[in-house]
């Protein structure tokens, strides 16, 4: 069964828990500028937003690879390897959602990989509002189409939708 | 390893900066922010140095757990000699700017000297930079953050700031970081505006590390999770804030009205977390918004505010029809219940206006309600005010009033020279309510009489946070004590300010001991860093720091006839409630304070003492 | 049905891939014109850095994968297509039937007009080979000039100075990467690079290299291959007016006699043949048209590239500088159509067609193409022009039209102490354009918001007072929701 990250944003308090244990899990270290997931603060709403990579089928950011480091497992996930990503960073300005992100200390580029099945923002976040559900059973398909809405306009209006 | 290991030292005389190894010897024994940062203040400057001249010293110092996922590690705290009191000023704030500064890669920024004209501070990592800040001197802290921000094309940077009132040397300006996050206290924002310096804007990429992390992951979850379970941390805080508080202080009879001459406000209702949370008349929303948390914190205590865009404080004003910062329980208090005033709207409008302008809620709304007694008895006048009526419970001038002092115009200046020193001016100085120049907070200490030792002993001027026994003697918070009578509130003061020393030292929040006893905390701290970190560490660390601050008030010039409460507290008995007909019975509580100390009948560390601590 | 695709490259392998998806069954054959492995030109300068081995260039890594997915691989090139017996030509005298065919045959080097190109030490970057040839000669502390800060040229410039050879830049036009930067960011990028120690001259001409014994007639190593990859070597290549058509070596174009010879630097006294040459190394000099020589051991030329489209020549299909499409990837051609580099396809951006000579567009082409020839009619509506560059470090990128459109609006930012830079273009209340310099943060959302023209409403404002605001602006206006914020209260509590 499919999971994915359902994000609330109305639950979000912007402590930023879930950005340490991103950068903990994937780089050892507490380093929210090297977190896969990012918060954002929109304080004149009230309103903090977490942000990732939805693992879109459209896959731009694999599309965009030209030396195939990208690649989608199993579970539908794009998953960049980086004995392969040589850092050219096109796929950094492919992506539209703007999730993932060139990493200056490595040379190759970071995103979301849902830490192989366990994805330790939702762990971390003390309200919920980062959960890792099954997407059938939780109206994924409506909080994707509203948090994707950018994905869904590119898919209608996109340069690559049959007509 | 908890530590970045590295201080910034900021030469603004000379506008340089230089890296220099973190004094690990002191970590060890001062732990880190407040206690390592003191420490650092005390070997370096003369006590008796002008706290707004060149030779002061400013300190933003973090924590060894700032920049790490323990709950709430997200603190940094602002040490100087403040400019309010004449004694060590410790400041502490959240938001994200501390965090941020240990990504940088910086334990602590000393910063020296004077600038000759308007600087600016910015760290990206290693990068370091004196800058011109002329564009920007004269305008609103969120005017500077905003232009840091642009002009360094950075949204991810985080700024610390002052406003004019800090420009202005208002004497109890604030430091605001994050638009409305403080190092709130004791004038720390005049010390930067002495040296010319408007802001510090940090952006760091480094990552923190600690001593074990599988300790530490282990220690900070079961953190977390007493926090979650607590009533207080978990609900209460999150919920209603601080402002939980409005009414239990109220009907405890230790809410200090109109200048302390009542300890209970008939308004508080209505400026209470309730009233914020119920739909407004006028527009049918509430005040509050929602709540926020500072970095890592798990409580999200902090008020996020909307003013309704039809109050006359804002009306035609879109500037303030966003949302910000809302009402603590302090500052509720302070611009409410000390002056009088039950507008909501008004209250929340001064309180944006003091984060937009960097001040002192508690000063402010303190000192405004000095200058209403002494508008009340004559002493000054609307000349004198500029057409001001300072009446006790007049909205319009408690918010024309903050106009004033943050841009320190007209008698805004008087104001902003703070209760003390107004009323001195008029020949009142009783009628101050401070502990070594510094305002009271919100508790009356006739109603919570260990608050009454707390202020006269803070070794920054009358403060509620240095040891908050009113967790116990109305929370019951680790137990429950007597909020009335004085027996044993002498070893619970020294007991609250040694583990606060430590908890302010460690880049925790304070309100995590709602629900954390250093036997929570400890092995958080012990898995961060060097050193083997125990519970009784902990306290001997704080007991250390507490003696380190004394001895550098004391170095300053002050003795044991500062830790006095005013008059009116001594004398005047509590009107109403349950501490009615009660005063202060600091006269009692002291003696037997010094005696634990282990301090002379002269409030002097002993030799004994000094020893025994390893000073 | 045999689908023939000529050109290994993204586009090719991506349109075999989705053929392949498409029609289990059909016999797929990918033509390559180099006798590698699929690759990508794109890792070469990884490649020359040494992060990479030839084979990190592959653009498939599996050994098997065109076995695997029955895609069988021929050895090029191709010299000519038959349209109406609907077979091509190779090299080697064979032809090839076809059902249907994509030309995906990308592109090659311009020649400039500099005498002397064709000498040892004097390579293009272009191919796997060439990669070899440098990496031979760019040793530590070798002198190398680089003629062409073009897009190409920066990236090359970055493994050079990577391999520590003392590198000196000759452009053209009057700045760094004229076709992709703007003159604030191709200062900033020229100022970053001096920096580094690299010497950058711009406006200025290479008019000759000159060597100790090289006969300058003689057909090189290089040469030879580079006209091997070039299926038929257009005569026309030499003239410099066209190379400045197709490739814009100078986006003003002015004409050579016009750039200010000491615009760059004060011209020192003429060497010429003279000119000191270390010993053991391939002498070479560099004379520009400003009088001034400059000693190298190797020269790399990156002056821009060009379709190849040389074989086409009598096919009857339609050409420009490309290949010309249709909004179907379609050639004049039956059964023919056209991706990647070598095709005029559609400017998103424009709605006019042009060549977009970038890999993601390479894969749209790809894809497109392929679902056409299978049978889905799938319409292209065009490709967004983007590029991103990371020169010694300082990494800039472009969008759109950054040039803007008349009428717009537009926003800039500057912070040249710490080489930042953002320009942001707006046609009404649309992201058309955008160019960054120093700032790699999300920018991905620069081509959210451009491709996707989501009007930006009051976030146009707000950008153009702090377009670094990119992020929010981006989510609010996709996301929609944040924008208004919680209307009633709202508490959130550990859970």
């Amino acid at each position: 069964m499919l999971k994915a990250l359902v994000i609330d944003p109305g639950k979000c308090t912007g402590c930023k828990q879930c950005e340490m244990a991103c950068s903990y899990e994937n780089e050892g270290v507490f380093n929210p500028s090297k977190s896969r997931i990012r918060v954002f603060d929109f304080h004149e709403d009230a309103r903090f937003v977490p942000y990732t990579c939805t693992q879109c089928d459209e896959a731009w950011c694999q599309q965009a690879c030209p030396v195939n480091a990208i690649t989608t497992d199993e579970m539908g996930v794009k998953v960049v390897s980086d004995s392969l990503c040589v850092g050219c960073k096109v796929c950094t300005i492919a992506c539209p959602f703007g999730t993932i992100n060139y990493n200056a200390s490595t040379g190759k580029v970071i995103k979301c990989d849902l830490c192989q099945g366990s994805p330790a923002c939702a762990d971390a976040c003390p309200t919920a509002a980062i959960t890792y559900q099954d997407i059938e059973q939780t109206g994924f398909d409506k909080m994707k189409l509203w948090a994707g809405k950018t994905g869904a306009a590119v898919e209608i209006d996109g340069p690559n939708t049959p007509v | 390893m908890g530590w970045t290991g590295k201080v910034l030292r900021v030469d603004l005389t000379n506008g340089t900066s230089t890296s220099e190894p973190l004094n690990m010897e002191w970590a060890d024994k001062y732990l880190g922010q407040r206690g390592l940062a003191s420490k650092y203040l005390s070997e370096e400057m003369d006590p008796k140095a002008d706290a707004l001249g060149p030779d002061n010293k400013i300190i933003f110092a973090t924590g060894p757990l700032t920049g790490t996922c323990a709950s709430t590690g997200g603190r940094y705290s602002v040490i100087t000699k403040g400019p309010l009191t004449g004694a060590i000023a410790c400041s502490n704030s959240g938001g994200y700017w501390g965090a941020e500064l240990k990504f940088a890669g910086w334990d602590m920024v000393i910063i020296e000297g004077q600038s000759p004209k308007p600087v600016y501070l910015t760290i990206f990592d290693d990068d370091v930079q004196i800058r011109d800040a002329s564009e920007v001197w004269g305008k609103s802290v969120w005017e500077a953050d905003a232009w840091v921000k642009s002009t360094h094309q950075d949204p991810m940077m985080h700024v610390a700031a002052i406003g004019v009132a800090g420009e202005n040397k208002v004497l109890y300006s604030a430091i605001v970081n994050d638009l409305h996050r403080a190092a709130g206290r004791s004038g720390v924002g005049a010390v930067l505006g002495s040296k010319n310096l408007k802001a510090v804007g940090v952006r760091g990429t480094g990552g923190v590390s600690v001593k074990d992390f599988k300790a530490f992951m282990k220690a900070t979850n079961d953190g977390k999770k007493v926090l979650k379970d607590n009533a207080v941390t978990g609900v209460g805080l999150p919920t209603f804030g601080t402002q939980v508080l409005m009414n239990v202080i109220n009907e405890s009879g230790a809410l200090p009205t109109r200048n302390g001459r009542d300890v209970q406000f008939e308004g508080a209702k209505d400026i209470s977390a309730e009233a914020m949370a119920e739909p407004r008349k006028s527009d049918g929303k509430p005040n509050l918004l929602t709540n926020q948390a500072c970095f890592s914190c798990t409580i999200a205590c902090g008020r996020i505010s909307k003013i309704d865009e039809k109050h006359y404080t804002v009306q035609n004003k879109p500037q303030y029809w966003q949302a910000s910062g809302g009402l603590e329980y302090e500052a509720a208090w302070a611009l409410g219940a000390a002056t009088g005033v039950s507008d909501l709207e008004a209250l929340t409008y001064t309180n944006f206006i003091c984060n937009e302008q960097g001040i002192d809620p508690i000063s402010f709304g303190a000192t405004v309600g000095a200058a209403m007694e002494l508008y009340e008895l004559g002493l000054i006048d609307k000349e004198k005010t500029g057409g001001l009526e300072l009446v006790f419970g007049s909205t319009e001038a408690l918010t024309t009033a903050v106009e004033l002092t943050g841009k320190a115009e007209g008698f805004g200046k008087e104001l902003g020279l703070g209760s003390a020193r107004l009323t001195a001016k008029y020949g009142r100085p009783e009628l101050a309510m401070t502990v070594k120049g510094q305002e009271f907070p919100a508790y009356d200490p006739r109603g919570v009489q260990g608050m009454g030792l707390t202020y006269a002993t803070s070794n920054r001027g009358a403060c509620h946070l240095r040891s908050y026994t009113v967790s116990s003697e109305i929370m019951g918070v680790p137990e429950k004590t007597d909020p009335l009578v004085t027996e044993g509130k002498a070893a619970l003061v020294k007991a609250f300010q040694d583990a606060t020393s430590a908890v302010d030292s460690s880049g925790l929040c304070v309100f995590t001991t709602f629900a954390w006893t250093l036997d929570d905390i400890a092995p958080q701290v012990d898995a961060a860093i060097p050193g083997d970190w125990t519970t009784e560490k902990l306290l001997e660390v704080g007991e250390r720091i507490w003696n380190m601050e004394r001895m550098f008030n004391n170095r300053a010039g002050f003795t044991a006839a500062d830790d006095k409460l005013p008059e009116r507290m001594m004398k005047d008995a509590a009107k109403t409630g349950p501490a009615k007909g009660l005063v202060s019975g600091l006269d009692k509580m002291l003696p037997e304070y010094y005696e634990l100390r282990g301090w002379t009948p002269e409030g002097v560390p002993t030799n004994d003492t000094i020893d025994r601590l390893a000073m | 049905m045999h689908h023939v695709i000529l050109g290994a490259g993204p586009a090719g392998v991506t349109a075999a891939e989705t053929i392949r998806k498409q029609d289990p069954t059909a016999e797929i054959t990918l033509v390559g014109g180099e006798g590698e492995p699929p690759y990508s030109r794109m890792a070469i300068p990884y490649l020359l850095e040494g992060k990479i081995g030839e084979d990190g260039t592959y653009l498939r890594q599996t050994k098997d994968h065109y076995q695997t997915h029955a895609i069988k691989v021929a050895q090029g090139p191709v010299t000519a297509v038959d349209t109406a017996a609907k077979s091509v030509a190779l090299k080697d005298g064979n032809s090839i039937a076809y059902d249907k065919l994509l030309i995906a045959t990308g592109a090659s080097p311009v020649r400039p007009p500099i005498d002397g190109l064709d000498q040892p030490g004097v390579h293009t970057c272009w191919t796997l080979e060439d990669a070899r040839h440098i990496t031979k000669l760019a040793k530590k502390g070798a002198p190398v000039v680089l003629v062409g800060a073009g897009f190409i040229g920066s990236i090359i410039l970055e493994s050079l100075a990577k391999a520590g050879v003392k590198l000196t830049v000759i452009e053209m036009g009057d700045r760094m990467v004229p076709r992709m930067l703007d003159e604030t960011a191709g200062n900033m990028l020229r100022r970053w690079c001096e920096k580094e120690g690299v010497r950058v001259i711009t406006s200025t001409t290479v008019e000759a290299i000159k060597g100790i014994g090289a006969p300058t007639t003689t057909q090189t190593e290089a040469q030879t291959q580079q006209q091997a990859q070039t299926a038929s070597p257009d005569s026309d290549e030499q003239q410099p007016g066209l190379i400045k058509r197709l490739f814009g070596i100078s986006s003003a174009e002015p004409s050579p006699s016009s750039y200010p010879a000491s615009a760059a630097m004060p011209a020192p006294p003429t060497t010429n043949d003279n000119t000191p040459i270390p010993p053991g190394s391939s002498g070479l000099s560099v004379v520009l048209g400003n009088g001034e020589a400059i000693a190298a051991e190797l020269v790399v030329v990156a002056t821009g590239v060009r379709s190849n489209t040389g074989f086409l020549e009598g096919s009857g299909i339609k050409t420009g500088a490309g290949i010309t499409v249709d909004d179907h990837l379609a050639t004049s051609a039956r059964d023919v159509y056209a991706a990647g580099d070598v095709a005029e396809g559609m400017d998103l951006s424009t709605g006019t067609h042009d060549m977009l000579a970038i890999q993601p567009v390479a894969v749209e082409h790809g894809y497109l193409a392929a679902m056409n020839m299978t049978g889905t009619p799938t319409k292209h509506r065009g490709s967004l022009n983007m590029n991103v560059l990371d020169t010694l470090g300082l990494i800039s990128s472009s969008f759109g039209q950054w040039q803007g459109v008349p009428g717009g609006q537009s926003v800039t930012k500057t912070e040249d102490d710490s080489y930042r830079y953002m320009r942001l273009e707006f046609d009404g209340d649309k992201l058309i354009g955008a160019q960054c310099v120093g700032v790699t943060e999300h920018i991905g959302m620069l081509r959210g918001l451009i491709q996707t023209g989501l009007p930006l409403g009051p976030w146009k404002d707000r950008l153009i007072e702090s377009p670094e605001r990119l992020p929010e602006a981006y989510i609010a206006t996709a996301h929609g929701t944040p924008g208004h914020g919680p209307s009633g209260l709202k508490i959130a509590l550990p859970v």
